[in-house]
């Protein structure tokens, strides 16, 4: 396999045996871009130039004797939602066509420091609202496995590039589900973890109370070394966690025995795929068969999470996208001659149409006279949710569901089927509400399409949900399938 | 202005916190600066940034509130107020709605005779926006305007008071009074002029004896304590003029214009506010332990009210003294400097409210400048002189003015220019006699019966000793003299 | 359902201008909002406390010290109009 086929784990083993150089892996990264990117379109702007130099660089340091960690000299892409300094961040928005940053997202610092290679910035839904990249102010993403559909989102062009092979590994964000669907969508493994493990500081805010940055990779040992880089408290977020970072490598013992599995009955309804539905229950098999315990549990506020996700999110994005006016940055209408009128037109031609929904939906949620009604009732909706979860983690050690209902949509196909639209949001956005980690993992194909397998975690629960998620994948052969491109 | 009336004031004071660095992130407060160098990220609102509680500013925040003897919150939060102006880098502030840190405190000011308590409801943390400067002479007539974000973030408390306040003057009062009781604290500088203390003002009339309060308007841009009552003077006539006419008042925010003695209305093109506020999801919430509110009342210095009661029980100070040398901190800590070095609270009381403050307000200087001509010890040490008679009261007057232009001990003043009283009855004695054989006609005047004719001898004497005879001395000796 | 004058209203709030075609559109939108809403009503939240951070974080503070300043250049270099050291807006 070539040089750019291969996970980071590998890479690295080869890399401190000098067997390659990281000039090599990064040109080869390139090569393969250049092959295929016109098919899949996941970039919005690659930054050559600087990730050669530091493929060079970090040769050097090898050369020199130094000790390397797992990332370093590694390819890898980033959301183009995450702040990196001196290049263009512009979260596949008319808005921020132009903006350049003069600061780095931590985790950018993290993987800076790390000696990761920066090979480009991935394409998005606007400001990561949607969920099949078909919101990108610039252009639409392409699913490697068929290229007449989706790619999921928002973290489209983050999965695509990794499915593709055009990256090592690569970074997205999850406020419902972002990189969790297009993981599944894809057949590579996606992880959004516990809320404030990760510092948000430099992540482009959507929904504060519940975005996340997850790491896609090709198994499950390059995510839980991903995991374990960018992972972290930040002084600079308020709301990052204080807690040790261990070595998340060492869960990966292949071993489930004994471990409780809980199969909610809310995930298991009407409208699921039905072959999606038999795969998923083929990994409940096989979990059994590897000596854990699974059972049926409940989860019984589900349902409500669909409310309140969609009033929470869309009432703190609208607040958090109030800042672009055109005042500071990004884009500016020329035409107004009075501050008012400048912001109401910078603000309706620079926002696409899914965001504006979003923030009318936020603006009159948050409005007076509803607020109490709306936003304060589902803050309160969202302790039950979270209450659901906390009573299932005192007798079970993961959850398990399907990370979507069907595999891959074409394009423009989404909403005929409004059960398949509720399931979608409802498989995944519960994991944001509560906080929790989820990661999705491949358990097959169907129709020639990859159906991802979701695991929930205890929060701080990451150890537990690497554990299973490698032992499935390594009984398994899904992950080792790659598109044909 | 009618009677009839019954005017309703309610004060919202702004005071920025004097910390080194801004509210939610490390840029510098400074004051001044060229425009867009104390920023960051942060506090220009850029995209993916986060905001991060500096503590000194709840710590300041407690304090201030334990001064205006509030409630200090178990359990307090910030939240966004949205609203879209372009100082306002987020297009919200983050400020505090429904837990503010602390309420349901008091203040006392004096007003003529009467002492009132005015109830403040509330003080909350915020931050503070940018500033605009119009390219035209007024934001009316400019074409475009440009904006500094270096005062974005800096840290502010709003300090609301209930609307206990019945007349422009007590507005004033209390306003001087937060003044005081804030410096005190030392958690703001309080200058009007820097803007680091600003007030806004709520105003109704309604006919006397009415409960219910009537339509209120809001007023801005009163940039000075006189500013401040002279718009409530204004706008109150204003309201009961338009209410004499038939009219009624306009709920609206208002813009005192100084140059011409006018409140205008400010009515933009939008309705009413609607700040949707909520929760900042990228902040925590704050619990304040009653360990750290005590830590904090204890760092609390002895404040105007405490220190008026010791002037008065202590030393006997009457209320309008201690009232107004309590009325700034720099000049009850000469005070007291000051006692040190005499016990006569009394005098030293009147030179620090009579000559002292004439000197500071006509050269502007402070006391606790380093080269400040006029040391407490010094003044203290005048008023020792005049207590032991070493100088009369009159020659204090010339001892002071040397004192104010060249910073000297005024013992060391009176020996070098030979100033000290004459007391001894000897030498006075052989000139009031020389006084009595020059000015035949006087005594004879007195004699007479007229009183007033030995002010005239008594002059006459001092005159002969360039005013250094004691007077009490004089007056007895010719008294005597003229038996 | 919500009325076109209530639409321009939350338009105005968002500094958003839209077209007749979008108000309409985003009357019904919105609308299914109060269906949400009536969703959450059958759920009795009395004595539920109120999730506005799942992490049960306070008291996260910083000292009080300056650092970290933006050069003037770095702090103007994406503004879409300057003069000298100051962003420039349209009259207010």
């Amino acid at each position: 396999m070539h040089l750019n086929g291969l996970t980071a784990h590998e890479l690295h083993n080869r890399l401190r045996n000098k067997e390659v150089s990281s000039l090599e892996i990064t040109e080869a990264v390139y090569k393969r871009i250049d092959e295929v990117e016109d098919k899949v379109r996941a970039f919005v702007s690659l930054t050559r130039e600087k990730a050669l130099a530091r493929a060079r660089e970090i040769d050097t340091r090898i050369a020199q004797g130094e000790e390397i960690g797992p990332l370093a000299g590694i390819p890898v892409v980033i959301k183009d939602n995450m702040c990196t300094e001196n290049i263009l961040t512009t979260c596949s928005s008319k808005m921020l066509h132009n903006f350049v940053p003069p600061y780095n997202a931590t985790v950018v610092e993290k993987l800076n420091e790390a000696g990761a290679v920066l090979i480009g910035k991935a394409n998005l839904d606007e400001f990561a609202m949607g969920s099949s990249t078909e919101n990108s102010r610039f252009f639409q993403t392409h699913n490697p496995w068929d290229v007449e559909r989706v790619p999921g989102g928002s973290s489209g062009g983050s999965a695509a590039s990794v499915a593709a092979d055009e990256t090592i590994y690569s970074l997205g964000s999850d406020t419902g589900g972002s990189i969790r669907q297009p993981a599944s969508f894809y057949g590579v493994v996606g992880f959004k973890p516990t809320y404030g493990t990760v510092s948000r500081y430099g992540l482009i805010a959507f929904a504060s109370s519940l975005d996340q940055i997850g790491p896609f990779a090709k198994d499950v040992r390059d995510c839980a070394q991903i995991f374990g880089v960018i992972a972290g408290h930040d002084v600079k977020d308020s709301t990052s966690a204080e807690f040790d970072v261990p070595d998340y490598t060492r869960f990966l013992t292949g071993e489930v025995k004994g471990l409780k599995i809980g199969i909610p009955r809310e995930y298991f309804v009407e409208g699921t795929d039905p072959e999606v539905e038999g795969l998923v229950r083929d990994a409940i098999k096989k979990f059994e068969e590897m000596g854990a315990v699974c059972e049926e549990t409940s989860l019984p506020h589900t349902q409500y999470a669909l409310p309140v996700y969609y009033l929470i999110a869309p009432a703190e994005a609208s607040s958090n996208l109030a800042r672009y006016d055109g005042v500071r940055y990004g884009y500016r209408d020329e035409t107004a001659e009075d501050m008012v009128t400048m912001f109401m037109r910078t603000r309706s031609e620079g926002f696409g149409a899914e965001v504006k929904r979003r923030i009318m939906l936020g603006t009159y949620a948050l409005s007076s006279g509803y607020y109490d009604a709306y936003y304060l009732k589902a803050l309160k909706v969202r302790t039950l949710i979270k209450q659901d979860f906390d009573r299932a983690f005192e007798k079970f050690d993961v959850i398990l569901s399907p990370t979507a209902p069907t595999p891959a949509f074409k394009f423009g196909e989404k909403a005929d089927d409004p059960m398949q639209m509720y399931l979608s949001d409802i498989f995944t956005i519960s994991v944001n509400l509560a906080g929790i980690p989820g990661i999705s993992i491949p358990c097959g194909h169907v129709r020639g399409l990859p159906v991802g397998l979701q695991l929930m975690g205890k929060p701080f629960g990451e150890g537990t949900l690497f554990q299973a998620a490698y032992a499935f994948e390594q009984n398994t052969e899904h992950h080792k399938v790659k598109p044909n491109l | 202005m009618s009677s009839e009336y019954e005017i309703v004031i309610g004060l919202e004071v702004h005071t920025e916190l004097k910390t080194n660095s801004k509210i939610f992130c490390c840029s510098s407060t400074e004051f001044g600066g060229d425009p867009n160098t104390h920023v960051c990220p942060v506090c220009l609102g850029l995209p993916g940034v986060l905001p991060v509680a500096n503590r000194q500013v709840i710590e300041f925040a407690i304090k201030a509130g334990l001064a205006l003897n509030c409630e200090i919150a178990e359990f307090s939060k910030f939240d966004r107020k949205n609203y879209y102006y372009p100082d306002l880098p987020k297009n919200y502030q983050i400020s505090q709605y429904d837990l503010p840190i602390a309420e349901h405190g008091f203040l006392e000011i004096i007003v003529g005779e009467e002492h009132k308590t005015i109830g403040i409801t509330r003080v909350h943390m915020e931050e503070d926006a940018g500033k605009l400067v119009h390219q035209g002479a007024t934001m009316a007539t400019s074409k475009y305007s440009l904006v500094d974000y270096n005062r974005t973030g800096v840290p502010l408390i709003e300090i609301v008071s209930e609307p206990d306040l019945r007349s422009p003057e007590e507005a004033r009062l209390y306003l001087e009074k937060m003044k005081a009781i804030l410096q005190y604290t030392d958690v703001s500088d309080c200058k009007m002029e820097e803007g680091s203390l600003r007030c806004d003002a709520n105003i109704s009339v309604r006919p006397v004896g009415q409960k219910e309060f009537g339509t209120r308007t809001e007023l801005k841009n009163m940039n000075s304590f006189r500013a401040l009552q002279k718009a409530l003077e204004y706008e109150a006539e204003r309201q009961i003029e338009v209410i004499e006419e038939g009219g009624r008042v306009i709920q609206e925010t208002r813009s005192w214009d100084e140059s011409k003695g006018i409140t205008l209305s400010m009515r933009s093109k939008e309705e009413a506010h609607d700040y949707r506020y909520f929760p900042d999801p990228d902040l925590v919430p704050m619990i304040i332990s009653r360990d750290w509110v005590e830590e904090v009342r204890a760092s609390l210095p002895e404040l105007p009210d405490a220190r008026k009661k010791r002037y008065m029980d202590d030393y006997g100070l009457p209320e309008y003294d201690a009232e107004v040398i309590t009325g700034s901190m720099e000049l009850s800590d000469y005070f007291d400097e000051g006692l040190k070095f005499t016990k006569n609270a009394k005098a030293l009381s009147n030179w620090v409210m009579g000559e002292l403050l004439k000197h500071i307000n006509a050269t502007g200087q402070s006391v606790n400048e380093a080269d400040f001509p006029i040391p407490a010890a010094n003044l203290a040490e005048l008023v020792e002189l005049i207590d032991k008679g070493e100088i009369s009261g009159k020659i204090a007057k010339d001892v002071f003015a040397e004192m104010q232009q060249k910073g000297l001990k005024p013992g060391a003043i009176v020996e070098a220019k030979g100033l000290k009283q004459i007391s001894d009855e000897g030498a006075v004695t052989a000139i009031v006699d020389e006084v009595v054989a020059n000015n035949p006609q006087s005594v004879e005047d007195f004699k007479a019966g007229k009183e007033r004719a030995i002010g005239f001898l008594v002059g006459q004497v001092m005159k002969a000793t360039r005013g250094q005879a004691n007077p009490e001395l004089v007056n007895r000796l010719l008294r005597d003299k003229m038996q | 359902m919500l009325t076109k004058k209530q639409v321009e209203h939350v338009a105005l709030l968002a500094r958003l201008e839209l077209s007749e075609e979008e108000k309409e559109k985003y009357a019904s939108q919105l609308s299914a909002i109060l269906e949400y809403a009536e969703a959450l009503n059958k759920l009795d939240t009395e004595n539920v406390p109120l999730t506005a951070h799942v992490l049960p974080l306070h008291n996260v503070f910083r000292e009080d010290k300056v650092d970290g300043h933006l050069a003037n250049e770095k702090a103007l270099a994406n503004a879409p109009a300057k003069e000298g050291n100051y962003f420039r807006v349209p009259k207010i």
